[in-house]
């Protein structure tokens, strides 16, 4: 493209540079500068009746919304966990099954696996706000059949926000995994059965070591969108069980406290960051960029 | 690998799936819980395509729970909430300008990443820790972040804004998916290309493009979903004039009108129409 010289002459030179440049100023401008932007705003102290905000290098906005936040996080920690670790316990069956069993139609489905994400997010948690509503499809059945007392409903609780997180993030689990179990080598299998091992020895020792990698990874890639999401909380949680997400969003759009925005951000991201930097110190650096 | 492969195969005959043919696991129990599973995926749709058909008998022309009769009335006036279309078209004219940027900006940065190493290409490490920190930062950090540029600056928030930010988050999943298709790439064909006496711009266009071409499409359909879908980027970096997901969740603050469940039957119908179709037509060509 833009060297002009063919041969070896041609793999030195500019051309790494030229190709990468247009994509790596956009990424600069428009990713890294805005979180340095939104550090340094974590430095200055804003004042609540003018939204100005003044560099004082101090640390004060953080502990402050910390504390004052607290709650908040805690709920978005367990929430996204829980629902974590539902994706899991789901999906792990279902990528083995694919991976192991899919034979020609395994694209298929995957397809199927990915089917949610055909429909936009929003519309998505609307549509289970709608099924888990007191006059929904599901509380009207189990009502009607006096499974559930009439007084049960999910709407506005935790129960509901876990849900809603657990079928939107679904995919982000079920896939990392399928990967994993993809890539186990056929004969490692055969061998394992050569010696004697029997199927549950085999599944135990063999297959799910070698799924480790993508079990991590499958976690963290679900469990940091989901501890970022607000809009489950906000359309399936009502006013109770304010997540992070819903706080940040607050702060920034309505209130325009950037400061206290700003701080709770940086706590969000070092949150997640700690997470990739203990699966990257676990299991190398490089792995996880494999199961997206 | 070659010479210990027989070994290892053993006297089994090798078999696609796992040694040991099981008895239920494999052939009843784990389809039927895969089969239930996908039910509990599709179930949502199925519920959203049922109930665009839906009549509402109330005053407000708002989704209800209640199931009234069949009518095709929201699908014959599809476009009667101004609002609802223009953010849709908005959408839709987002998508392509960021995908167009992102495929290109992405591909050109992913041929960099896999043709260059060491000296050539210093900051190359760099260059995929952002990247890996872009796929993998909370979208609400990213897109706070970039509300704080924009505010810091004075940027006028709308359109152009819109793309920035969506350019912005699609790269990286640009850059990864045409990076595995590259990796796999045989440089003498492009050496063949040099030694016929084409040039770098021939070679690109009549042989790196075409063999690349699988990864990039796929790349830009990645763009293009993770655009059209995107709501919490954009509802911070959005002027007035929003796009179709942060129109929906502003409307069903107060009610959602029966028209954004046609509109997410049709687009679904669309998108798993395409994604089939590519099946079939990857299955004839192997």
């Amino acid at each position: 493209m833009s060297s002009p010289r063919p041969h070896g002459a041609r793999r030195k030179g500019l051309a790494p540079y030229l190709l990468s440049l247009p994509a790596g100023l956009w990424l600069l401008l428009l990713f890294v500068v805005p979180l340095l932007i939104m550090l340094s705003i974590t430095l200055k102290t804003c004042s609540p009746a003018s939204g100005a905000c003044v560099m004082t290098w101090q640390w004060g906005e953080l502990p402050r919304v910390v504390n004052q936040y607290r709650s908040q996080f805690v709920t978005s920690l367990v929430f996204a966990f829980v629902a974590t670790l539902v994706d899991l316990v789901i999906s792990f069956p279902i990528a083995y099954w694919i991976a192991f069993y899919g034979g020609r139609r395994k694209n298929f489905f995957l397809i199927m696996l990915l089917v949610p994400f055909f429909v936009s997010f929003i519309i998505r948690t609307l549509v289970w706000q709608f099924i888990l509503s007191n006059n929904g499809v599901v509380l009207s059945f189990l009502r009607g059949n006096h499974l559930v007392p009439s007084s049960f409903h999910v709407l506005g609780t935790g129960l509901a926000v876990v849900a809603g997180l657990a079928y939107n993030y679904l995919p982000f689990t079920a896939l990392p995994l399928y990967v994993a179990l993809e890539r186990i080598d056929r004969r490692v299998l055969n061998a394992a059965n050569d010696l004697y091992a029997t199927r549950r020895v085999t599944f135990l020792r063999v297959i799910l070591p070698l799924a480790i990698p993508g079990v991590f990874a499958a976690f963290l890639l679900t469990f940091i969108p989901a501890f970022g999401d607000y809009v489950n909380q906000e359309i399936l949680g009502g006013t109770a069980n304010t997540m992070i997400g819903t706080v940040i969003q607050n702060l920034f759009l309505i209130d325009s406290d950037y400061a206290g925005g700003a701080s709770l951000s940086a706590v969000l991201l070092v949150i997640s960051l700690l997470g990739i930097w203990l699966y990257a110190r676990l299991l190398g650096s490089r792995t996880i960029e494999e199961y997206l | 690998m070659s010479v210990d492969a027989p070994l290892l195969e053993s006297a089994r005959p090798a078999a696609g799936s796992i040694p040991r043919r099981p008895r239920h696991l494999g052939r009843f129990v784990l389809p039927a819980y895969s089969w239930l599973v996908i039910a509990y995926l599709v179930f949502p749709i199925v519920v959203m395509m049922v109930y665009s058909f839906n009549r509402v008998t109330a005053g407000l022309q708002l989704v209800s729970f209640s199931w009234n009769g069949f009518t095709w009335q929201w699908y014959r006036q599809w476009s009667n909430i101004p609002g609802l279309t223009s953010a849709f078209w908005l959408s839709i004219r987002l998508a392509i300008v960021s995908t167009v940027i992102a495929t290109i900006l992405g591909t050109l940065l992913a041929i960099a990443l896999v043709r260059y190493r060491g000296k050539q290409f210093r900051g190359k490490a760099g260059f995929e820790q952002i990247l890996f920190l872009n796929i993998a930062a909370p979208e609400i950090v990213m897109g706070a972040s970039l509300l704080g540029l924009f505010v810091t600056f004075n940027v006028a928030r709308g359109f152009f804004t819109l793309v920035l930010a969506h350019v912005m988050f699609s790269i990286a999943y640009v850059t990864v998916t045409v990076r595995a298709r590259l990796s796999g790439f045989d440089v003498a064909l492009e050496e063949a290309s040099y030694d016929l006496g084409a040039n770098p711009l021939d070679t690109f266009r009549l042989v790196t493009l075409p063999l690349i071409m699988p990864g990039v499409l796929a790349g830009a359909l990645m763009a293009f979903a993770l655009s059209i879908d995107d709501f919490v980027t954009s509802n911070f970096v959005s002027g007035s004039n929003v796009p179709f997901p942060v129109w929906v969740y502003g409307a069903s603050r107060v009610g959602t009108p029966p028209q954004v469940f046609v509109f997410g039957t049709v687009i679904f119908t669309v998108g798993i129409v395409f994604a089939l179709l590519s099946l079939v037509v990857s299955k004839k060509k192997a």
